[in-house]
């Protein structure tokens, strides 16, 4: 070895090991301490603008539905400085781009709290999204706002909810089912991933109590195009109704192919809680046409502000587009956090926080409360048939419906029910 | 009984499926070893020549009129990709796959852009509504569609490379590049030819998927290593076994799916192929050629 | 055709020899210099000037820059595209966001993950090992290294390349993440693990212990470069040339080509697995969709760019399109996708010894030297380019 090069390998092991001091001598508090204290909160209020975080999906897999959330965001925006802005300050907003990738919207949230000090996030649409930055916006002590209906058993202190869950759209789905329809049997068919899985395991113990029995349970791969399988044990199960918690493009094949068994909505609708009016396009109403779907939210509701807001959307962005539940949601959330900020006189997340229970605004779905304990929302379930127009006709209305994301109201859901029907899937 | 049977029909349907989308693979990678991953852009562009037709003569003739469109426009997007990019990568295998995987990319911009990210709906002609009941299993007209113009396009494709002069040329240029061209093939002429009809194919496997399942910009993914699966399985270079291949596989994953979940059966079908593979890395038909190898 | 190629080769033979060492491969004194300032830059300068949130950004670009050391070893110097290293860094980064989740669990006193208290499971038996911390970090190193090895033994003693070893690899990244999505109960399914609190005992979120885990990070990074010009320049380096360029003839002279590449293979999976262990405590998540296919060749996508059969081009070539893809892609995400991909094509298809090989290109212009970096050279990616006698040139099948 000549001595240049062995002086160099030298100067290597030299940088290694100032390295491997640099990184000892930087320890920190231990786990499990107290004094891991969240982050000061960096929010900008000496101007007349205060900043707020849309972050959506505009690209990826996503960006189908997380623009149309973006979109009406902008739109709510837009309204709330035409009135003036909130606490007299005119709403600054500061987008960023999902990816339809979970570490991305961790980290892009993370951005918005730390470097863009924003008061407020808006946006995020699937379950792995929210759970990625649920640790981001409880330690930086931010504020989310989550649209989209979930599978609950969730209430985060720093993130409101202000889409439906389970007992806001699936229980009230399961009722209509039994009461109107007298199903004796159904049959589940869902993606895999948390929010039908989750949903499947309710509707389990839903139907144990009911004497509902379930001929079923499939589950396909995300954005899975082959459905003859199951079309084939569907039919052949010749259940009374189809509970489907499919996402996004396997719907399509999944209607389609349901189709081409020779099934019909008469004989055996198809209850979908993941379908809206954004995705009936797409799948063809021609497919979906009879078929029924459990939202809190229709464009067709006749009431004074979904007329004001229809008309607001389709004046801003095209005739031809349709408003959903999602965007709905998303819509009332900057509305619910405009409505605590200015109650709270301020844009403090604990002030907010004190002030949410029992804020209420007139949504386009009726009047919307927080409930300060979960930090969900109350909700109208509605039950819809899709027509052959592609929109959804309100066919059912239950009760103004408090959330119980945890279900505790519900007798028959309690945890040894759970463990049991795990049991029973493991195996 | 009845169950194997209606597995059996599904699988048939799944394979035929898998076949559409892996035979012009079969081609530009079995037969010129041309790795396009911008194949299954081609099968989204196939779908969208469905929809636009379907826009100019409506649901009904518009199948009939896409399915030759989609060819066609399918294999001009191959030719051009093959003129400007492929033709300069012929000894560079791996590059290619990396080249047209960005290919690939920008034709998923494009129909983003052009067509919007959400889904477009291709409805199904009435006249493949509903269904026939064979050997007491329904059987779905469109499923039945699908089978018989895979049929129609395994027979095609035979016969014209046992037939034709051109089939005569793309197979002597797959056994011995050099000496075809020593004995006067327009060995140029012939790629250029063989990717036509390769990506033709993929545009045609387009128009039927649009079927069964969505019609979007990022469709192609879901197909495209199912498609090269398929072509590896079955051995390079014959497009029999690809065929062979195509149905096994989608026999396999038909009968697992029924007695598990379709998580599992595609896992299970996944990790068949690839255990396979070691075994008999060469497939299931290998091709003696006269190259040196 | 063939006489061309050949002429090329021995041209490029002799200068081999001549050099003594193959191209791409720098000198002692460059590489040296290079990784120390390399390690400067990630050590020294990047946490006195970045923020907090820059810092652990760049955090997650070192963690594909190691997965890129690997890819460039293996892919660069042994011509094996690894279009499935995803899976290994699957495997790491859930190995040990395993662990951390159950260190998690102790701290609340509990026996599962708060995931597994949805379904009611209890703690499978896979997540047993994964209590001891030594064993989590033996499992990352060890676990890819073994499937690695099972893979591509077998693939490589039966004379597998090419083409074929990265469909195969994408087949296993395909299989592995389906696995994963349908695991609801036992690995959180598509939502992926998430929200640690502890990493060894420390808290995460303490800003000190943040910027060590980021000096973890580079650290290792900084390693696995020194390592990997160490295995360029060994005999075995030169062999892995070698085989990838004439399999054959390292075969007639003895050697085993398939030992060579799995050596190789195996080194790129290690490393690949460590990126992952350390991408869960900087990002704080890992879920299947940063596993799947496209994103397995993402992690190819930087090293092409960058210079694969070079030393510094996959790890900068990593970090440049990382930043770049957090940056533009921000800003106009219809427009990144499309200068993505004209990128890759362009530097592919016109210069496919990455960027890296600008300067050498420009050197030679410079010099006035009649042969100009051509498509083999400095970068040959494929066996089939420059060994004739070897192969088929138009057919990747496996004879």
């Amino acid at each position: 070895m000549s001595e240049k090069k062995r002086q160099s390998r030298l100067t290597a092991y030299a940088a290694i090991g100032a390295a491997g001091t640099l990184v000892l001598s930087a320890c920190g508090a231990r786990a499990g301490e107290e004094d891991a204290a969240v982050a000061e909160s960096c929010v900008d209020t000496d101007g007349d603008t205060i900043k707020i975080g849309f972050i959506n999906s505009q690209s990826g897999n996503m960006a189908i539905s997380e623009t149309t959330v973006n979109d009406v965001l902008h739109m709510a925006a837009d309204q709330i400085n035409e009135d003036g802005g909130v606490n007299g300050y005119e709403l600054e907003i500061v987008e960023e781009d999902g990816q339809s990738e979970p570490a991305t919207f961790a980290e892009r949230s993370e951005y918005l709290l730390t470097q863009e000090c924003v008061a407020a996030v808006f946006g995020g649409w699937t379950s792995a999204s929210r759970q990625a930055m649920l640790p981001v916006f409880e330690n930086n002590n931010g504020l989310l706002f989550y649209p989209t209906q979930y599978e609950g058993l969730e209430s985060s202190e720093n993130v409101f909810y202000s889409g439906a869950t389970t007992n806001q759209q699936i229980l009230p789905a399961l009722e209509y089912l039994k009461e109107e329809e007298e199903i004796e049997s159904l049959y589940l068919v869902g993606s895999d991933y948390v929010f039908p899985r989750t949903a499947n395991m309710l509707i389990q113990q839903w139907a144990e109590e009911n004497d509902v029995e379930i001929l079923g349970e499939d589950y396909t791969p995300l954005g899975s195009t082959d459905f003859s399988t199951i079309a084939n044990t569907v039919a052949a199960s010749d259940a009374d109704a189809v509970f489907n918690t499919l996402n996004g493009e396997s719907n399509v094949a999944f209607f389609s192919q349901f189709d081409d068994a020779g099934l019909t909505a008469e004989e055996m609708p198809v209850m979908s809680v993941s379908i809206a009016e954004e995705e009936v396009d797409g799948i063809g109403p021609a497919l979906l046409d009879g078929h029924l779907t459990s939202w809190n939210y229709y464009q067709t509701l006749e009431d004074p502000e979904n007329e004001e807001f229809v008309a607001a959307f389709q004046e801003t962005y095209g005739e031809d587009r349709v408003t959903s539940d999602v965007m709905q949601s998303s819509y009332n959330s900057l509305f619910l956090w405009a409505a605590m900020a200015e109650e709270a006189g301020s844009f403090d997340v604990d002030e907010i926080r004190e002030v949410a229970d029992g804020t209420s605004i007139d949504a386009p779905e009726g009047e919307v409360t927080v409930d300060g304990e979960t930090q969900h929302v109350t909700k109208t379930p509605r039950i819809g048939v899709i027509n052959s127009d592609g929109l959804i006709d309100p066919i059912w209305e239950g009760e103004l419906t408090d959330p119980d994301p945890y279900l505790e109201d519900y007798q028959w859901a309690d945890d040894e029910e759970a463990a049991e029907y795990a049991e029973e899937a493991e195996d | 009984m009845d169950v194997v049977l209606s597995q059996l029909v599904a699988g048939i349907s799944v394979g035929s499926i898998l076949l559409l989308a892996a035979i012009g693979l079969a081609l530009t990678f079995g037969q010129m070893g041309v790795i396009n991953m911008a194949h299954g852009e081609f099968i989204m562009i196939g779908a969208y020549v469905a929809f636009v037709m379907q826009g100019l003569f409506g649901s009904g003739v518009s199948l009939l009129v896409a399915i030759p469109a989609a060819f066609l426009v399918g294999g001009i997007f191959g030719v051009v990709l093959e003129q400007i990019l492929i033709r300069h990568m012929y000894h560079r295998p791996l590059d290619t796959l990396l080249a047209t995987f960005g290919v690939g990319l920008i034709l998923q911009q494009l129909a983003r852009d052009l067509f919007g990210a959400p889904a477009v709906q291709v409805s199904n002609p009435p006249w493949l509504s509903g269904s026939v009941q064979i050997l007491g299993t329904n059987v779905p007209l469109t499923r039945l569609f699908i089978l018989l113009l895979v049929v129609a396009v395994v027979a095609g494709l035979a016969a014209l490379m046992a037939y034709t002069s051109l089939g005569r040329r793309i197979r002597a240029t797959v056994l011995n590049r050099n000496l075809a061209e020593t004995s006067g093939i327009s060995t140029r002429w012939t790629d250029r030819t063989t990717f036509f009809i390769g990506s033709g194919l993929a545009g045609v496997a387009g128009v039927t998927v649009t079927l069964i399942g969505a019609t979007s910009p990022t469709m192609g993914t879901s197909y495209i290593v199912d498609a090269f699966l398929v072509v590896v399985a079955g051995g390079i270079g014959r497009i029999k076994g690809a065929v062979i291949a195509a149905f096994s596989l989608g026999i396999l994953q038909a009968f697992i799916e029924y007695s598990t979940t379709a998580s599992i059966a595609k896992f299970i079908v996944l990790i068949a192929v690839v255990a396979f593979l070691q075994l008999r890395p060469q497939g299931l038909v290998s091709v003696q050629t006269r190259s040196l190898a | 055709m063939s006489t061309t190629a050949t002429q090329k080769k021995t041209g490029r033979l002799a200068r081999i020899s001549a050099a003594g060492t193959s191209p791409g491969v720098p000198s002692p004194r460059t590489a040296y210099l290079g990784i120390a300032l390399i390690a400067m830059g990630l050590l020294v300068l990047a946490p006195a000037l970045l923020t907090p949130f820059e810092l652990r950004q760049m955090g997650r670009f070192v963690c594909y820059a190691m997965v890129a050391v690997g890819i460039g070893l293996a892919w660069g110097r042994g011509g094996m595209l690894t279009l499935g290293q995803g899976v290994f860094f699957g495997i790491g980064a859930y190995c040990m966001a395993m662990h951390m989740q159950l260190e998690d669990a102790a701290l609340r006193g509990e026996e599962t993950p708060q995931f597994m208290g949805t379904f009611g499971v209890d703690l499978p038996w896979f997540w047993e090992p994964f209590h001891s911390p030594l064993m989590t970090i033996l499992l990352i190193l060890l676990l890819p290294a073994a499937l690695a090895f099972a893979l591509g033994y077998s693939v490589f003693k039966r004379k597998v390349r090419g083409a074929y070893f990265a469909i195969l690899n994408q087949a296993m990244v395909f299989a592995f993440v389906t696995l994963l999505v349908g695991q609801q109960a036992t690995l959180n399914g598509s939502n992926g693990l998430s929200g640690f609190e502890s990493f060894f005992g420390f808290a995460i979120h303490d800003p000190a212990n943040r910027q060590m885990i980021y000096m973890i990070a580079a650290a290792l990074l900084v390693i696995m470069m020194l390592v990997a010009y160490w295995m360029m320049r060994s005999r075995f380096g030169e062999l892995l040339v070698a085989t990838r360029d004439a399999e054959e003839r390292v075969r007639f002279l003895g050697y085993d080509p398939a030992i060579i590449k799995t050596i190789t293979f195996v080194t790129a999976a290690v490393m690949a697995s460590v990126a992952g262990a350390m991408f869960v405590p900087l990002v704080g998540i890992i879920s299947p969709a940063e596993l799947g296919v496209v994103p397995s060749i993402a992690f190819v996508i930087g090293v092409a760019i960058g210079g694969r059969a070079t030393l510094f081009g996959p790890v900068l070539g990593a970090i440049a399109v990382a930043w770049a893809e957090s940056t533009l892609a921000e800003n106009f995400p219809s427009g990144w996708t499309y200068f993505q991909g004209l990128l890759l094509i362009l530097v592919i298809a016109l210069l496919p010894g990455g960027i890296a090989s600008v300067g050498r290109y420009l050197r030679w212009k410079h010099r006035g030297e009649a042969g100009k970096p051509t498509s083999e050279d400095p970068a040959p990616s494929d066996p089939a380019t420059s060994d004739p006698e070897s192969e088929n040139s138009q057919k990747e099948a496996a004879s």
